[in-house]
């Protein structure tokens, strides 16, 4: 395998990896949509670069035309969820004018419902799940905030994910010659055979426990361990 | 009540011999502590509340005029300066935190300090110099319904929370019940709050296993918005301005409460503390 081979096999293997986690975000808004009937849930994702929330995945009313849509980071409810990290149910939500007119002239559709929760990872605030007008169910208000905190986590994990497999394909795509050069070395080790083999997979471990953390965003998951 | 004339300052570090009547307490305590004594036919007046949250829509039908309004703004160059609230309320929810204090506490002072819409990136300065201006100010009660997860901010936020705690400002921040560490409402500084689903506003337990200290009403409440309008909402957040409002009355009625001695009267009488009635 050349080293502009192993590029290349790198680079569709990021990106198939961010297409899996996309995969993963649209069946997390559906499940979320289904668990609680429904009619619909979202999830935005933060662009913090210019900080901005992204319409990342919907499910059922409103529209795939959606996906890509971008808004203010710290205004509006999703912005209120985000920044203060704070989880919150809306009724009626139809009666605030400001929201009813900006859902109206995006999708045509004005929920009366909406449950919001942050998606954190570690210290980080990642993006906004909601899920917009469920069924009334008297008494369960707080076993639904609980399980809408579940999914929150489930979905957090996956958005993490998927911000990881952008900034590797980043890195890859910027790289110059720098990752094409360490790609080439891969490359020539995969390549060897029997001890001398070994000895160059050991080498390239240790090179990589050693940039851990540092490189974790930059590299996509399993690199240099095709053949343990 | 006033508190007491002292004739000599207060003692430090120690307390010499002789030296008991310097630390006379101000509030004359009954053998048994009962809402009544608490806050019966208190309306709050006198206490100045804050809202530190995304502004609050002045003049709105469940909220009344507000003592004053400020936002913490960031300038193009990263200055971050106080100025006065031109906007109101970029969300609704702290629209809705004062219309739930003011309907606990018709008469106290509501001060809306806005620590929303400067962007997510850099929100956490912001909330910290809002705090920050709350503190100074002296305000009575600061609601904040609200946290970070950030850990470079939480030595900063301890410090005030402590700050505030000794100079006679309770701050009331929302518990989180999502699993990840946040502030500041871990802080045995703060009174932190989670919801019950009962419907009476003054119902509050008291948790014998914190660090959620408290639980308030937060679920099915009607609440202020922008605009005017109004909607139903549940979540921590909104049972937090239920303890400010309650906080609100008790200090209506004993303004010379510490945080300490406040946490106090609101332990013993918390609902499920036996003959709190």
């Amino acid at each position: 395998m050349t080293g502009d081979d192993l590029r290349a096999a790198v680079a569709a293997g990021v990106l198939r990896s961010e297409e899996g986690h996309r995969e993963l975000l649209r069946s997390i808004v559906e499940v979320a949509r289904a668990i609680f009937h429904a009619r619909a849930a979202s999830i935005f994702l933060l662009d913090e670069a210019r900080d901005e929330l992204v319409f990342e995945a919907i499910a059922g009313e409103g529209s795939d035309s959606l996906v890509g849509t971008r808004f203010p980071s710290s205004t509006g409810i999703a912005g209120w969820v985000l920044v203060t990290r704070q989880p919150l149910v809306l009724e009626d939500v139809s009666e605030d004018p400001r929201f009813a007119k900006d859902a109206a002239e995006a999708t045509g559709y004005v929920p009366k419902g909406l449950m919001a929760v942050p998606l954190l990872h570690e210290e980080r605030a990642l993006g906004v799940l909601e899920v917009l007008d469920r069924p009334a169910r008297p008494g369960a208000a707080l076993e639904e905030v609980e399980l809408l905190g579940l999914f929150a986590g489930q979905a957090a994990i996956a958005l993490d994910l998927l911000q990881a497999a952008r900034r590797a394909r980043a890195a890859l795509e910027g790289s110059g010659g720098d990752l094409e050069s360490l790609a080439r070395l891969a490359a020539a080790i995969d390549g060897l055979e029997g001890e001398r083999r070994s000895v160059g997979l050991e080498f390239l471990g240790t090179l990589e426990r050693l940039l851990e953390g540092e490189s974790r965003a930059a590299r996509p998951p399993g690199s240099f361990r095709t053949k343990p | 009540m006033s508190a007491p004339e002292r004739s000599e300052p207060l003692p430090a570090w120690s307390l010499p011999a002789g030296a008991e009547k310097n630390i006379e307490l101000a509030v004359e305590w009954p053998a048994e502590v009962s809402r009544e004594w608490a806050f019966g036919g208190s309306t709050g007046s006198g206490v100045r509340v804050c809202i530190l949250d995304s502004g609050v829509e002045p003049n709105h039908p469940l909220v009344g005029p507000l003592a004053d309004a400020v936002a913490v703004v960031r300038s193009p160059d990263g200055e971050i300066t106080i100025e006065p609230d031109e906007e109101g309320d970029l969300c609704g929810h702290g629209t809705a935190c004062a219309g739930i204090v003011r309907s606990l506490a018709p008469e106290c002072e509501l001060y809306s300090v806005r620590v929303l819409g400067a962007g997510y990136t850099g929100s956490g300065p912001i909330l910290v110099a809002g705090l920050r201006y709350a503190i100074e100010n002296g305000f009575d009660v600061v609601n904040m319904s609200l946290s970070t997860t950030k850990k470079d901010l939480a030595e900063s936020l301890h410090e005030l929370a402590d700050l505030a705690y000794f100079q006679k400002t309770m701050l009331i921040a929302s518990a989180h019940n999502l699993p990840v560490e946040s502030f500041p409402w871990r802080f045995a500084s703060v009174l932190s709050v989670g919801s019950h689903d009962r419907d009476e506003p003054l119902d509050f337990f008291y948790n014998p296993e914190p660090p959620v200290e408290f639980f308030a009403r937060g679920v099915d409440i009607h609440v202020a918005w922008v605009q005017g309008s109004s909607l139903r909402c549940t979540g921590n957040s909104f049972a937090t301005p239920h303890m400010t409002g309650i906080c609100a009355l008790v200090l209506g009625s004993h303004p010379e409460l510490t945080p300490f001695q406040l946490k106090s009267v609101l332990y013993l009488t918390a609902t499920n503390m036996i003959g709190s009635r």
